[in-house]
């Protein structure tokens, strides 16, 4: 991915727009002919294609349940929002190229050759509408894991440069600048200097030696710095000897999201190089989801090794300190209900840590008709929520979970990832709601035990 | 010796032998060619030991959808279910198919009355008739499917039915229909391997590699 685009400049802090007339738009990045786009998205798509994908790929017996626990479909009735749908062209370039009976199927021409054309139609069957929730995973009778398969397409689809124009530029900003909202390092120091002024808290940075490695997501530098005060209050009453890193902080991966790899590794790398710098027993990831997935779940195996630390994220470290005893928290009299972020919960399977911490806080827990791993998304997963023109299917699935918060009749609405949080807050600002997501985090930390001494 | 005995003497013998080996090589090339990829090894660190323990749940707990998805996909589910305990009633109960599979294994089992059998297969047919209605009408089954899933549909509705009509004499001589049958079926072996038939092995394998990725996150699956 080469060169600006200067066609449809960036401007993230302008009013949304989100119009497609006069037609759908797709974007393309770099200038290729259409054969080496095709060659690139393919080659992009099989690198990292082992057993598992090519089991998944052969074991669809269009059954067409995915689409029925789907957000999109469920939302639109269109059946080209069916999940195994948006894989279709890989699937058929599969089937084609390397699949068991490939020369088969090429022999007979059972399955067309893929083209452009069809690639950037898929665009927005596999960036706008597939926050790679996972929700179709649970259902698949076959068990096919299509979140996964949607990852390895955005693969292929990044290295054709075939992604949406907003993902993209995020991406590219946060490879240039560190973060993809502008907190950079300069920025972060900035930031936690008038933090620690204003609120008369120690935040520590770039200490050089600490048990913990704290990490941030830009989201909360530039939209909630309050978290960054929670943080630091919690840290300091238990006692823990932790640090920011300015190397190494921003743990939101838009690389991932895009389907970029080589900026997913560089990303993770910086995290993990800071971690080992500091001698951390234990990287903290902030409240976000697909931080989780990316460092937890995908951040050693893109080191190639095990990483000499653990990986927490915060509301698993709260949960652990609350079993401690290091953390006493105050009741919160109130009814609450929990978003499970998908990332964090579902696919990443830390389920029960925030509950422990909501248990703590002695609230009424009001549990969705459906939660746990079988939540809906708050529709702004997977890059979604960065692109502007995807906003009205957004705000379609955005629906299901606003109808499940009130359902619960919860008087509070808490959450774990500030990019569920921003999600909530656009749509509460677009429907006018009542209920706005709080951080668990923030919860705690204003429910600290005082300070006998 | 009229044709028609040719026929059948063809279908028991030379057709029988080519479906099974092509069955058997099909589905042994097919698996291999995927298992054989690379798996690499996952080096985060587990939440949870002995994960493959998991997978081999998921093999059973999928068989039936969790309560939050029920309202949206039971009904079809279940006519799914009575399709496959039809069809699995008629192929192990029925006693010739008993006879015929010992021949072949060497396994053996006491078969159902053949009231049961004609119960099952007439259930097996109405349903498939049901579900391939369901295919041709819904918006999302109509746009995911392919020659695959009518050519497959076809291959398993024609060797119920022929089975029947042989059985009961019905439409022609005994030993044509029994012929049609058994060639029928035999085509339906042979294509298995190639088709979206082969969920009937690829089903653990797919749903044992899940549970164990998703279990060792400790996540529910």
């Amino acid at each position: 991915m080469t060169g600006t685009d200067t066609q449809f400049p960036l401007e993230l802090n302008q009013p949304r727009l989100s119009i497609q007339k006069p037609e759908p738009r797709y974007d393309k990045q770099g200038e290729m002919a259409d054969t080496e786009r095709l060659d690139r998205a393919m080659r992009g798509f099989v690198k990292d294609f082992g057993a598992t994908a090519a089991l998944y790929m052969e074991s669809c017996v269009h059954c067409g349940q995915c689409a029925e626990v789907c957000q999109y479909y469920v939302q639109t009735g269109d059946p080209k929002y069916t999940p195994i749908w948006k894989l279709e062209p890989f699937k058929q370039a599969y089937k084609r190229e390397t699949g068991p009976f490939a020369p088969f199927f090429r022999l007979f021409n059972l399955k067309r050759r893929v083209t452009v054309r069809e690639l950037e139609e898929w665009q927005e069957l596999i960036y706008d509408s597939c926050t790679q929730c996972g929700r179709c995973t649970m259902v698949c009778p076959m068990g096919i894991d299509i979140a996964s398969l949607v990852g390895l397409a955005r693969h292929g689809m990044a290295a054709a440069g075939l992604v949406p124009h907003e993902l993209w530029a995020t991406v590219e900003r946060a490879k240039r600048e560190g973060s993809p909202l502008g907190a950079t390092p300069a920025v972060l120091k900035d930031r936690i200097a008038w933090l620690e002024d204003e609120h008369s808290v120690e935040i520590p940075l770039d200490r050089s030696q600490a048990d913990v490695l704290m990490t941030i997501s830009s989201i909360e530098v530039m939209k909630y710095p309050q978290s960054i005060v929670a943080l630091a209050r919690i840290m300091k009453r238990m006692g823990a000897s932790w640090t920011f890193r300015s190397d190494g902080y921003e743990a939101t991966n838009f690389s991932m999201f895009a389907g970029d790899q080589q900026g997913q590794r560089e990303a993770s790398l910086k995290l993990i190089e800071a971690a080992i710098a500091v001698g951390a027993s234990v990287l903290i990831l902030p409240e976000c989801g697909h931080a989780y997935q990316a460092l937890r779940w995908q951040g050693a195996n893109l080191y190639g090794k095990p990483l000499p630390f653990r990986v927490l994220q915060i509301a698993e470290y709260l949960a652990e300190g609350i079993r401690q005893g290091k953390l006493q928290l105050q009741p919160v009299q109130s009814s609450v209900t929990f978003h499970d972020p998908c990332q964090i919960v579902r696919r990443g399977g830390a389920t029960e840590a925030p509950r422990e911490v909501l248990r703590a806080l002695g609230v009424e827990l009001r549990e969705m008709d459906a939660h746990g791993a079988y939540n809906w998304c708050c529709g702004g997963g997977g890059g979604v929520v960065t692109i502007h023109r995807a906003d009205p299917l957004r705000y379609k699935t955005y629906q299901i979970k606003m109808q499940q918060v009130e359902d619960t009749g919860a008087e509070m609405l808490v959450s774990t990832c500030s990019n569920c949080r921003q999600t909530f807050d656009d749509g509460q600002a677009h429907f006018h709601w009542d209920k706005t997501a709080q951080s668990l985090l923030e919860l705690v930390a204003d429910h600290l035990v005082t300070e006998q001494e | 010796m009229s044709t028609e005995t040719d026929l059948l003497d063809f279908a028991r013998g030379p057709a029988l032998e080519a479906a099974l080996i092509i069955l058997v090589f099909g589905i042994f090339w097919r698996l291999v060619g995927v298992l054989a990829l690379r798996r690499p090894r996952d080096l985060s660190e587990p939440r949870v030991r002995h994960a493959w323990l998991g997978g081999v749940r998921t093999i059973f707990t999928r068989m039936w959808p969790r309560r939050e998805f029920r309202p949206r996909i039971l009904h079809w589910e279940m006519v799914s279910y009575v399709f496959h305990i039809g069809l699995a009633v008629v192929i192990l109960g029925l006693v010739p198919h008993i006879l015929l599979i010992r021949d072949i294994t060497g396994l053996s089992w006491p078969g159902l009355p053949t009231g049961v059998i004609t119960f099952a297969a007439g259930v097996a047919l109405i349903s498939l008739l049901a579900l391939l209605a369901h295919r041709a009408t819904h918006p999302v089954l109509r746009r995911i499917s392919n020659f695959d899933d009518y050519f497959s549909w076809l291959l398993v509705f024609t060797p119920l039915l022929t089975g029947l009509m042989a059985y009961y004499h019905l439409g022609g001589r005994y030993e044509d229909l029994l012929a049609m049958h058994m060639l029928s079926a035999e085509l339906l072996l042979a294509w298995l391997p190639f088709s979206k038939l082969a969920h009937t092995v690829l089903f653990l394998f797919s749903r044992g590699v899940t549970g164990t990725i998703y279990s060792r996150r400790g996540a529910q699956i």
